[in-house]
């Protein structure tokens, strides 16, 4: 049966949605809104006149053919990171769920690569992948292979997915690891018995049962993927090699704050939200539906 | 005024700062100066807070030159702006489109009284950042200009003459072939391949970058980047950069840490690499004056500027701006300009501070530290060796180390490269135009 608790009244619930609300309003609906209202705009840089140009900032950047394969570098990119960040995750949570003793100290250490930040995390692997100091170049040189992601593409995006990732596997293992704890021993005991070795164990009966949780940090670290990964790639490419790591949100950035063009940024801004919006919908109408409560 | 969380945090700074008190008349600087060039512009701001009791003024760093360009914008709409901001050469286009928020320097000085004169300033400096009526608009403060650097080590090792003659293109190319025949595993490196390799290249062989006298006469101006001599230079390059004669390391200095560890033997770089590369080279090197096509465009025209002007901005007290016109005397009069170039390697850019520097022998002390001196100032300069004064240019200038990368990585022609960067970059500045008619 469910239980429901009803209020007498409006105000006391009122009261208590209000901090979220509030919140919801000066974070995110007051940017959103100036974003979608400077969209329509082209500006001077100190702010000093705007002249209201309708859906030509649109038009521009929907015209421009660099802008349309930002959107494959990003769909990329974005599938990359999350398999990158959930795949090893799962793995090592699968790992530290069979451990009898210490899976504490194993947790503990997994999880403190989120501590670090995203720009600081950039960094790292920089000097580790530095073409002239870095100790992992110098190791792939002594084997024959040239690294060099200044000028080659995939490698620069092979970096950025890496440099990404890293710490999100934190993250998400934090959550498998959860789910797995959650699942019931008596379950996995009895196919045990029945004969069902660990990985068919795994696949036909943990796995299904942790489909909340992976579609939980699927649609979590896609809009990782599309938001949160632009200090790694400022501190590492800045976009580079040619366009190969510009993301649309590296390009909101660049266009808004180096180019201080805050129109086609503030369009790039509304047509990202779209994205993400529908994406987030998408996964919502079909993905879910193939997830077990 | 308003306060904000920049403005507290200026607060602390000055709190922090023995000189503050708050008597004193306070004027805001914000510089994109770290390193050795931060302490040696805290040092100017140091002396000159010493040198009178009316005024102080608080210097704090904004991060790059872009950063800084980015603080002093968000700072105006915030009405939170410093009274003097850093803005590079790149920035200039911005800055004079942008009237009611800049107050030009001409007019901060007549009306502090100070004693200043812009025709100290030597011609292809005060150029760049002069109105077509020939009024100063923002103070230059430091100007370089690009200069090929030698390890002379590198060639001994190489088997080759380190005195061989560097003048023209077809010799470096011939030099980078003997080096990498002799084993040397970088031949060349640069800097700042866009100013060097096309803004510079342009100007020094008295070809256009871009219409309208380099965007000078008006703001409806079209890059013509992909002319004849831009592309023969650009496919030389890309052809060594096949052959691994030149090695590319980056859109900014990142060759710079290359070469100064001895790695690489020539390197095109800014005059002003001169105080790292003196401080770091455990080698032999000297300076020669950048390489040009013989026989191409009216080479060697001369070279342009690159660094940073300052800027006063609108909304302060009149007090203040006679504050701002005080120091800015002081940062223009020839002794604090000779230390200046001295210290940093940057072009003197008052023609008094150039002589100062020669009668006090330090160019026979430090052979070569003139070359870029000379290398601007030979000859008058033409409607193509001006300068730029392009909007948007900091992005078009991102689309052009793209398109270079392209050319470096062989994905593309220097022609195909530089149809391309012209037809992107037009389309910035098409948008230029419209945000600033």
């Amino acid at each position: 049966m469910e239980k429901r608790v009803t209020f007498r009244g409006w105000m006391l619930p009122l009261l208590l949605i209000l901090p979220q609300v509030v919140i919801s309003a000066v974070f995110f609906f007051y940017p959103a809104g100036q974003a979608i209202w400077q969209s329509l705009f082209i500006q001077d840089p100190f702010g000093l006149s705007a002249r209201f140009v309708g859906i030509d900032n649109f038009t521009f950047l929907l015209s421009d053919p660099f802008y349309r394969a930002s959107f494959v570098t990003t769909a990329v990119f974005s599938v990359l990171v999350t398999l990158c960040s959930m795949v090893p995750a799962l793995f090592l949570a699968v790992l530290a769920d069979r451990l009898i003793k210490g899976s504490g100290v194993y947790r503990t250490l997994l999880i403190w690569p989120y501590a670090v930040a995203p720009a600081v995390a950039g960094v790292l692997w920089l000097f580790m992948f530095n073409t002239r100091v870095g100790i992992i170049s110098w190791y792939l040189g002594t084997l024959g292979y040239d690294w060099n992601y200044v000028l080659n593409g995939g490698e620069a995006m092979g970096l950025v997915v890496v440099a990404s990732s890293w710490g999100r596997i934190s993250y998400n293992f934090l959550f498998f690891f959860a789910a797995l704890q959650a699942v019931p021993r008596s379950v996995i005991e009895a196919a045990a018995i029945d004969g069902a070795r660990f990985w068919r164990r795994f696949f036909t009966i943990v796995l299904p049962l942790l489909s909340p949780t992976t579609f939980f940090l699927l649609v979590v670290n896609v809009v990782y993927a599309f938001f949160e990964t632009f200090g790694v790639i400022h501190t590492i490419t800045a976009g580079g090699p040619q366009q190969s790591t510009t993301i649309l949100v590296y390009k909101v950035y660049a266009d808004g704050f180096v180019g201080q063009d805050l129109g086609s940024s503030s369009a790039q801004s509304v047509i990202l939200l779209l994205v993400v919006g529908l994406l987030t919908v998408i996964q919502f109408k079909f993905i879910e539906k193939r997830v077990h409560y | 005024m308003r306060k904000s969380l920049i403005g507290a945090l200026l607060a602390s700074a000055t709190v922090l700062s023995p000189l503050a008190a708050y008597a004193e008349t306070e004027v805001q600087f914000w510089h994109a100066f770290t390193g050795r060039l931060g302490e040696l512009v805290k040092a100017q701001v140091e002396e000159f807070n010493n040198s009178q009791s009316d005024y102080v003024v608080v210097e704090s760093h904004k991060g790059n030159y872009s950063e800084t360009l980015n603080a002093g914008i968000a700072g105006f709409r915030a009405r939170e702006q410093p009274h003097i901001l850093m803005v590079f050469e790149v920035g200039t286009a911005t800055m004079m489109s942008a009237k009611g928020a800049t107050k030009p320097v001409y007019e901060v000085m007549a009306e502090s009284g100070a004693t200043f004169d812009p025709n100290a300033y030597i011609g292809s400096v005060k150029g760049y950042y002069t109105s077509t009526d020939g009024e100063m608009l923002s103070l230059p403060f430091n100007s370089s200009t690009p200069v090929l650097w030698v390890n002379r080590d590198a060639f001994e090792a190489a088997g080759v003459d380190p005195d061989t003659d560097l003048s023209t293109w077809q010799k470096v190319g011939e030099t980078l072939t003997a080096l990498k025949a002799g084993g040397e595993e970088c031949p060349l490196v640069t800097a700042w391949q866009s100013w060097i390799h096309l803004e510079n290249f342009s100007a020094y062989h008295d070809v256009p970058f871009a219409s309208k006298h380099n965007g000078f006469a008006g703001l409806d101006t079209e890059l013509m980047l992909n002319g004849e001599a831009q592309v023969k230079h650009l496919s030389a390059m890309g052809e060594w950069a096949r052959d691994g004669k030149f090695i590319y390391t980056g859109r900014r200095n990142e060759g710079g840490a290359n070469f100064r560890s001895g790695e690489c033997a020539l390197f095109t770089e800014s005059s002003a690499g001169y105080a790292g590369i003196k401080a770091e080279a455990e080698f032999d090197f000297d300076v020669r004056p950048l390489p040009y096509w013989d026989g191409v465009g009216n080479a060697p025209q001369n070279t342009i500027i690159g660094g940073a002007s300052l800027w006063v901005l609108e909304g302060h007290d009149a007090e203040e701006y006679k504050g701002v016109g005080e120091f800015l005397a002081y940062l223009s009069s020839s002794d604090v300009q000779a230390k200046w170039h001295q210290d940093t390697g940057y072009l003197p850019i008052t023609a008094e501070a150039g002589e100062a520097t020669r009668a006090a022998g330090f160019y026979d002390e430090n052979p070569g530290t003139d070359i870029a001196v000379i290398q601007m100032t030979a000859k008058e300069p033409t409607a193509n060796s001006k300068g730029l004064r392009l909007g948007s240019f900091d992005q078009i200038r991102g689309i052009i180390d793209e398109e270079l990368e392209a050319i470096w990585a062989g994905d593309k022609s220097a022609q195909e490269a530089m149809d391309s960067a012209k037809e992107r970059g037009d389309t910035l500045l098409r948008r230029f135009e419209t945000a600033n008619n």
